[in-house]
């Protein structure tokens, strides 16, 4: 199934207006996010699994245009298709750690 | 503006929320069994809660003028556990006979485990041999993909459940296109964090139309709205989108995936807001 080519009804300049100021306050908490990290240990940006898929993540904002949110959403995602033999943990952790299937 | 919550787990609410929603203008909603955030240690407790669901919270509801159904099964975070999903499935039957039960849900996955999968089959068995409705639960962040993907695989073994009778819920941009290619009804489930926000699911809307999707705030005992349903509304209006898509969206829509059950019967008063299309 493919997207319908519908867009907003409003024009590009009007959604600027509209999503311009929330969507800056939600990259500068971004920004402040990533310096209290370095604040505290700037080695966990690299060793951290988590932080790793972040950085990916957003080096995919600066990426081609079209569907962003479809690169983060598999940026984050277990890729894998096999189930789990057991349960290892309840809780999701909110990426997957692609260097466990290495060390494992 | 009318709508219905079709994903909304009142137990862990406050009566002041049930007040919320009907001020907003919520006239039914329908609770899926799920996790306390504990597991239950007997199927007894289990059945406590199943009482709860389909006894107490109607009842709660309709102070409000509120329509309350349910749904019931073994959720995906207990279902690792065969021995107390095999006994709960085995009490389904008289439950789903209750006069407010719509179905089976919320079953699915959570972790993909083998265990999970066994589960969730045997619920989808159960309800593809009663003729119920379904409302799947897709996993959470990093396990969506996978476990969606693994979740509609069974589903498409079972072709004697049609997929106008599933719901998968907790629907996000990388799994919706699955789930409607292949007939089955996609669920937004608005989250502050940890599924979409109002503002992607108006995103989805303008993407892929109106077509077999349900918005619901999926409000529970963790961070979670009550009245995420007209925040959604309000999104779809700061698009300058029409109040007729908006009505499609948030209560025409639901009415037509439940009144599939001959249960689901809309409150006094409330009918004259369906158009004569949907009957």
């Amino acid at each position: 199934m493919k997207p319908h080519p519908r867009t907003s009804p409003l024009s590009a300049t009007e959604l600027v207006d509209e999503y311009f100021i929330e969507n800056r306050t939600k990259l500068l908490d971004i920004a402040a996010f990533l310096d209290r990290i370095d604040r505290a240990d700037p080695a966990v940006a690299s060793s951290d699994f988590r932080m790793r898929a972040f950085a990916e993540a957003l080096a995919a904002l600066s990426g081609p245009p079209g569907d962003r949110i479809n690169t983060v959403q598999q940026v984050f995602s277990d890729p894998r298709t096999e189930p789990l033999d057991a349960l290892d943990r309840k809780g999701a952790l909110g990426a997957y750690d692609r260097n466990a299937e290495v060390r494992s | 503006m009318r709508y219905i919550d079709h994903h909304a787990h009142m137990v862990s609410r406050t009566t002041d929320d049930y007040q919320q929603m009907a001020l907003s203008g919520c006239v039914a909603v329908t609770e899926p069994a799920f996790w306390a955030g504990w597991d239950r240690s007997t199927v007894e407790g289990m059945e406590d809660y199943f009482r709860q669901l389909t006894g107490f919270e109607p009842r709660r509801a309709a102070q409000y003028r509120v329509q309350h159904y349910a749904w019931v099964g073994m959720n995906p975070k207990e279902s690792d556990n065969r021995e107390l999903s095999k006994d709960i499935i085995a009490r389904l039957p008289r439950f789903l006979e209750l006069p407010t039960v719509l179905g089976v849900g919320e079953i699915g996955l959570n972790r993909v485990t083998r265990n999970e999968i066994a589960t969730y089959t045997e619920q989808i068995e159960l309800a593809a041999a009663h003729g119920h409705l379904v409302l799947i639960h897709t996993p959470h962040l990093e396990d969506k993909y996978k476990g969606t993907r693994i979740s509609l695989d069974v589903l498409r073994r079972h072709p004697e459940l049609p997929p106008g009778r599933v719901l998968v819920d907790h629907a996000e941009e990388h799994t919706i296109e699955a789930i409607l290619e292949h007939g089955y009804w996609a669920g937004l489930t608005l989250y502050p964090q940890t599924k979409i926000s109002p503002q992607r699911a108006v995103d989805v809307i303008e993407k892929y139309g109106p077509d077999r999707i349900l918005v619901a705030g999926a409000c529970d005992w963790g961070p979670s709205d009550p009245i995420a349903v007209p925040r959604f509304a309000m999104e779809m209006r700061r698009r300058r989108l029409p109040e007729s898509l908006i009505h499609r969206v948030i209560f025409e829509n639901p009415v037509t995936f439940l009144s599939q059950s001959p249960k689901f019967v809309l409150p006094e008063g409330v009918e004259d807001a369906v158009p004569a299309r949907l009957g």
